[in-house]
This record gives structure tokens, sequence and C-alpha cells, in this order.
């Protein structure tokens, strides 16, 4: 005997929602996973009328479902947004030209133009390079950093009022545990944020319309909507600690469902104690880009790969943040300490 | 793709393995027994005086407990309160360097019930513990978790604290318990200084002894005790709750409950910084110690504990959200030593988010179970509104669809004059709204417009809400009925937030 869709009560059921346990048809799920995208922008107050969208695409599910998704909910609601797809080419053979292709494709499907900013032509580094240079262990503090300014600067040229970013409900609430496991307060009381206003010259504001949507769901919508993603895991392997965080977001969902939910409403709910002492929002004497120190992450980043000493940017290195900007050289035993990379 | 969006700028420090032979840190000469943190090697004496001195730091810090203060210990048997228990003798014991100076007083509530234990296991438990409360000559109240179904309403009400102490009257607090200290000391015949042990009075402590095991055991008029009583209602309550993330939730507030109840009964003014009850303040001394410290303590120098099953005793670490993450917890911290004590940093930095409030007057709505200010009240871009808006979009549309939050409410009021038969206090007309008020046991729906989001997730975990404590049912129902009163005059207040429910 078929189960009935709870929300239609005449089609079968095909599927169960893994964020709410109802059965659903086809139908009544699109429906129900646009409608709550629709909500969170709405009840958000995430765009304006005549804004530029800029969708950071990675050709993975989150940003393919979250550009379908934006294309349709733009003309049922009238948004009167201009859409447009935004991808960062990082330089990883294999990984990153395949994905690339389905960014491309998605461009042909969706009829949504795409511009591609490359770490090649903004850094002068791919990150093969970097990886050489580096080695497997710090590389995605490289690809992180690299690839949030890279996505500003291709906003910047096109631009764009805003950016979408395919940030689920899963990313969101790891992240929240992450804050919490390594103790980064200001992190944990931005990180729920669903969008960022301009924080200075050269950032453009951010917002994440996938807040609520659970992963799962994502790959449902993309699995009965036939969507053409790129699933592999990056060549360079991804953050251990993350990982771990991970695992257990994964392990609480399976005994409760709504753990995921439920650890979005405790981020959201925590505000930190008055007399705790946060880190001042300067901006990068070098570039511009904001940072709590005299040089933002990506220049130290990029210092040190240009000086052959790729430890300065990845430990806490704040005092030769002046040595560097004056150009002047490093002590051996400062160099000594920033050179040595175990791989 | 790469998940790393954010970098972080600080590496974790990975665990570095100890070497052998380590000399003491701290006095440079001891060979280290154990090493706390990445480096830090004691020797035995060194470690000692390491956890004496943080936990009277930790009371003496704060200037939580005031010296004459009663303070009750709930015990439960386990490393950690066993742990605690010996702090207090040892910082209470006339040769302490720097004594503390409040009164004592043991709790230990037992909850053989919900673990399927037999009164004989139960019993052999509390003879146990028994032995270890009576050697320290405090006086101590065991509980049976079964009493929870004798509650009054009124502990699911906070009492407004004491007028609260001057800064200064801390010192003066001081001076006025040393000077009555002694006045005793002199006034004690025979033995001398040795008989004399802080506040207590030894025939006084003995009758509260007696009388508190006669609440538990044996009943002065011939009822049966409230674990024979309310075995079979605290077995139906358990079996009515499905997951054991809920159970072990549900567990820990009646807990909670049980210990405000005998702690304000029997005059303590701090149970164990929980400020949430107002006059009975909750203290956690333990919470600055690793696990691993505490049993290497209690190993090291013989504090004693006894194993008392519980309700996760043979569940798998993933059977609930709280052995989860408790093993979670564990295995980082294996990897990555600061994990604990960077989770317990983080923690103090934060509080939780109060809805906007009027300064001054705290009148936001209270949780009926944990007694927290109630979450739930969140901008339309929250989490809890956005899984209100799945639930709903899952279900038959209604026609013209009410707002998520505001729905499922009125069809309870709307049953009005239906009343089987009045107890629950008030009855028709009297004091209890406008309308009848049916006292039958709250829907779930009801209940949960009562509650936190976190209370929320528990009743929804329980397949009846029938078979909650009559306190709890009692209580919901009379701020259901307050809050459909309120609704029904809500067009003549002048003032939104005048007279929002706190108990
Ligand atoms: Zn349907
Ligand atoms: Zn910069
Ligand atoms: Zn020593
Ligand atoms: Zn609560």
């Amino acid at each position: 005997m078929p189960i009935l869709c709870s929300s239609c009560e005449k089609k079968r059921a095909v599927l169960k929602r893994p964020k709410t346990g109802h059965s659903l048809c086809k139908e009544c799920f699109f429906w129900a996973f646009e409608e709550e995208v629709h909500q969170t922008i709405i009840s958000a107050r995430l765009f304006n009328p005549g804004e530029t969208v800029g969708i950071g695409a990675s050709g993975g599910k989150d940003s393919t479902v979250l550009a379908h998704v934006l294309k349709v909910l733009n003309e049922r609601y009238n948004y009167g947004l201009k859409l447009l797809l935004l991808s960062v080419d990082e330089g990883i053979t294999g990984y990153r030209d395949d994905s690339l292709e389905t960014v491309k494709r998605n461009e042909q499907q969706y009829a949504l133009p795409l511009t591609i900013v490359s770490y090649e032509e903004l850094y002068g580094w791919t990150m093969d390079a970097i990886v050489k240079q580096v080695g497997l262990k710090n590389n995605c503090t490289f690809c992180g950093v690299f690839r949030r300014q890279a996505l500003d600067r291709g906003a910047m040229m096109l631009n764009v009022d805003k950016i979408c970013t395919g940030h689920n409900a899963d990313d969101v609430a790891e992240t929240v545990l992450m804050n919490v496991l390594r103790g980064d307060i200001a992190r944990l009381r931005r990180c729920t944020a669903i969008s960022t206003a301009s924080e200075g010259e050269g950032v453009v504001p951010r917002c994440k319309p996938l807040k609520y949507a659970y992963e799962k769901e994502i790959v449902l919508y993309a699995y009965f909507n036939k969507l053409d993603y790129f699933s592999t895991e990056c060549v360079y392997s991804p953050n251990a600690y993350r990982g771990h965080a991970r695992t257990f977001l994964k392990d609480l969902e399976s005994v409760r469902p709504s753990a995921i939910m439920d650890v979005i409403h405790s981020g959201e709910n925590l505000s930190v104690r008055e007399g705790v002492r946060m880190p001042v929002q300067g901006t990068c004497s070098r570039c511009g880009y904001i940072s709590s120190q005299a040089l933002c992450k990506a220049c130290v980043l990029l210092e040190g790969l240009n000086r052959g000493l790729p430890r300065l940017g990845i430990g806490k290195h704040h005092r030769l943040h002046g040595k560097i900007l004056a150009k002047e050289p490093l002590t051996q035993e400062e160099e000594r300490k920033l050179k040595a990379v175990d791989f | 793709m790469c998940q790393v969006d954010e970098e972080y700028s600080d590496q974790l420090e990975k665990r570095t393995a100890p070497t052998v032979f380590q000399k003491c840190v701290k006095c440079k000469d001891g060979t280290a027994v154990l090493i706390i943190r990445a480096g830090d090697a004691f020797c035995r004496c060194c470690f000692k005086e390491y956890f004496i001195h943080k936990f009277r730091a930790m009371l003496g810090k704060n200037r939580l407990i005031f010296p004459g203060e009663k303070v009750l210990l709930a015990i439960s048997g386990g490393p950690a309160s066993s742990s605690m228990l010996s702090q207090v003798q040892e910082g209470l014991s006339q040769d302490a360097p720097k004594k503390l100076r409040f009164i004592p007083g043991i709790i230990y509530i037992d909850e053989g019930g919900v673990c399927g234990m037999s009164l004989e296991e139960r019993d052999r438990s509390i003879a146990q513990l028994e032995s270890i409360f009576r050697a320290t000559g405090y006086p101590f109240h065991i509980v049976r978790l079964e009493q929870v179904f004798d509650l009054p309403t009124s502990v699911l009400g906070a009492v407004p604290p004491a007028p609260q102490r001057p800064e200064s009257g801390y010192k003066a607090a001081v001076d006025q318990f040393i000077q009555n200290d002694r006045a005793r000391a002199s006034c004690s015949p025979g033995e001398g200084g040795g008989e004399r042990d802080g506040e207590r009075d030894p025939a006084v402590w003995d009758a509260q002894v007696r009388l508190s095991r006669l609440e538990t055991r044996d009943a002065p008029d011939g009822t049966p005790p409230p674990v024979v009583r309310h075995g079979e209602d605290l077995e139906r309550l358990f079996s009515s709750v499905r997951t054991l993330t809920a159970k072990e939730d549900m567990l820990q507030t009646l807990r909670h409950h049980l210990l405000v109840h005998t702690a304000r009964t029997q005059g303590y003014t701090k149970g164990f910084s929980d400020p949430r009850h107002g006059d009975v303040v909750i203290v956690r001394p333990m919470r600055d110690y690793s696990s691993k410290e505490i049993a290497f303590y209690n190993k090291m120098f013989g504090v004693p504990s006894v194993f008392v099953p519980g309700l996760d005793t043979k569940a798998s670490d993933k059977a609930s959200i709280q052995l989860l993450t408790e093993s979670f917890v564990t295995k980082l911290q294996a990897d990555f030593p600061s994990t604990v004590s960077t989770i317990y940093r983080t923690s103090e930095k934060l509080r939780a988010a109060r809805p906007s409030q009027n300064a001054g007057s705290e009148t936001s709505a209270k949780c009926l179970l944990c007694v927290c200010a109630v979450d739930t009240k969140a901008e339309e871009a929250s989490a809890f509104h956005a899984t209100l808006v799945s639930e709903r979009l899952s279900q038959k549309r209604v026609p013209g669809g009410a707002l998520p939050g505001t729905s499922a409410r009125d069809d309870a009021a709307g049953q009005c004059c239906s009343s089987s038969g009045g107890e629950g206090g008030g009855g028709c007309g009297a004091g209890g709204g406008g309308c009848c008020s049916p006292t039958r046991t709250p829907t779930t729906t009801d209940l949960k417009s009562l509650l936190c989001y976190s209370c929320r997730l528990t009743v929804k975990d329980m397949t009846a809400v029938d078979f909650l404590p009559r306190y709890i049912v009692s209580e919901a129902e009379r701020r259901s009925r307050r809050s459909r009163m309120k609704q029904e005059i809500s067009e003549f207040l002048l003032d939104e937030e005048e007279d929002e429910e706190t108990c």
C-alpha cells in the first residue's frame, strides 16, 4: 500500500523529508523546498528589486541548487533581480577543470551569464603551485582566504550588489560547532547571520538563502529535478578538524533530525557577555580589505609565498607585519622558523 | 568542494607525547605522576595542592557563597560530586589555610526507578552512600525521584532572592561568622577545641537526619512512601518519552525541581552560578576540573565513590545527544588536549541573548519546565521560525492557513464549557477566566506554547503528556487560562508588556 503525500493527500509520496519526517510527493516537495527559500528571502529581506545578484557557483550541489531555485523564485515572485553566476578558478588540475565544466553547462541550462576569475590572474599563484610550496597540511587555509577575496574582486568587476553563496543549514551548524571548539567568539557571533552588510571597501554584501535548507534535502531536490552537479571532494584533502565536527553533526542528526536547526537556533540566540573584548575590525594597509591586523590574511599569505616563507601566514606573526609593510628583510632566525613546513 | 570558507589562523596544539620520568613543573623536584595539560607535569604533593587551591579559588573568586550560608551539596555518588564532597570536607576542616565558611548539607536523589533497578538494589546503593555521608558528619537528605509527584506548583516559580547584599556585606559577613564561631567555641562544654566543628549542634543535626529518612522510608501515618505510591507513575512517565535524549533531559528537569524544592524547604540558599530560581542559586564548583584530574585525585587520595547505574549505563555512545557529545568531546580531547578548556572558556564568554527587554524589569516569560527565559519569540528570520514554516508546508494546506506559531492554539480554547469536574483550583468563572476552564490534561500543543525551544524538543519526543506530574500539569493549566484571559481582554490593555506571566 503506497504512502500518500501528507501535503496534497492525493498523490503517492516519493520521499520522506529529512527535515520534518513528512512523506511528500515530488511536486509538493519541490513546492515546500522552494517556498521555504522564498520565506527565508522575504523574512530576512535579502534582496531589493533591481539589484544585480552574483551567485557564487562552484559546480557543486549547493550552488547548483541555489542557482536553480533563485531563477525559479525570481520569475515566480517577480523579485526583479538580475542574476549572474560567478566562479573562481583555483587552478587545481583535474578537480577544478571538471567542476568548471559543470558551471559552464549551468550557464547554458539556466541562461545565466557566467564570469570566471582565477587565482592565477588575481594572485599570480595557482593552488597547484601553492601546494607545491606549502604542502597538503595548510593548503585549505590559503584556498579559503583567497576564494573569499576572489569572489569579492569578481563581484566588484561586474558591479554586483550582492553575492549569494550556497551555504546550507549543515554548513552553518557545523561552523557554529567549529567556532565553539576553536573558541572564536567573533566568528561565532557572525556565523549565524544570514547576510552581512558591506564591511568596507572592496567587500560586497553576502547572503545565504539556503541557510535553513538541509544538505540532504538539497541533494533530494537536485536528484528529482535531475540537476547536473559535480560531486567530488577537493583533491587536496579538506581540513581534518572540520571533518570531526561534520561527523559529529551527522551523528546528532541521526539521533534527532532537528539537531541541525537546533544548533543554528543556539547560535542565533547566543550573545557575548559584557566585558569580553572583541577584535577591532580595521582595513588592510596594503589592499584595503577588512582585517583586524595591519595586513589582511590574503596579503600575508601572498607575501609568504612570494618570499618563499610559507609559514608566514599560518601561525601568528602579527609583529612581523610592520617589517613586511616596510619591505624590510627578516632576520635569519625569523626566516628559519618560517621556512620549515611539514608536509 | 573544499568546505573551508573562512580560515582559522591559530593552529590547534596537537598532543605532545609525555616524556617518561619528568620532573614536577612546580617544585622541580618530585617525580611527576600526572600530566594535566600538555607540559604541566605534577608530583603527587603539588597535584594535591593545585587541586585544592583550584576549588577554593573558584568559590573565593566569585564570592558566590556567603559565610554562614547553608549550602546543599548534590551528590550522585559519581567521581565528580564525590570529589566535591571531599573538597568541602577539606576546606571546612580546622587546619585548612583558607577555610571555607559555609554550612554544608548533602542531598542524594535516588533515580533507580527510571532505569529499572529493584528496590533492593536501590537500597543497597543508598546504604553505601549513607555510610560515606555519615562519615562526614553533615546532615543528609535521601530523596527518591518518585517524590517529584508530590511537589507543589510553587517549585516552578522563581522566588525573588533575598534583598541583594551589598559588596561590602561580604566582609561584614565574614567577621560576623568568625565572631559567632568563637562564641560557640567558648561555650561548648568539655572537650575543648577538638569537638568544635563549625556551626553544628549535634542534637539538631541528628534529628534532621532522622527526619529526612522518615520522609523517604516509612511514613508516620501509615500511608505508603512515595517510592511505592508513585513507582508506577514514574514508570509511565518515562515510558511515554520516546528517545533517550529526551528521557535524559526530562530526568534532568525533574531532578532540578527536587533539588530546588529540597533546598527551599530545608532553608538552604545555595545549591551548588545559576540564578534562574531566584532564591536558590546553583553553583558548579567542579566545572574547572577535567574528569581525568578528578579520577586521578580520587584514586590517589582515596576519595570514595559509589557506582550507581543511570539511564545511559547500558546505552551505546550513539544512543543520545548527551552521550554522543560526551564521546565526541572525549575523543577530540585525546587528540587535541586544549579542546575541553577551549570549550569551557568559550562558554564563559557567552550568554543567552535576551529578547529585547525593558531595562530593570525582568518580566519576560519563563519556561514552565526549566524556568529559563523563553527563547521562542524570535523574529521571523530565525531557525525556530523556519522550522515552523517547514512543518506547515509539509502538511495539508488549510484554506487561508494561519501564520505558523499562532495556528493550533485556538481549537482548545474553542471547546468552551465542557468542564469535566473541578480540580486544579478555581473552577468555572471564579478565578479562572471569562470562560469555563476544563480541567483536562493540556494537549501537547497547549504545553509547548509555555516552553522554551529546548524543552519543546523534549515534549515533542513524548507520546503523551498525560503522565507528567500533577504540579506541572496544574501550573500549565493555570498559565494557559491566564494567557487565554489576557487574549480576550488584549484590546483593552494599554501596555503590551504589562503582565507577562512570570510565575
Ligand atoms: Zn503531494
Ligand atoms: Zn590585504
Ligand atoms: Zn612538585
Ligand atoms: Zn525550558
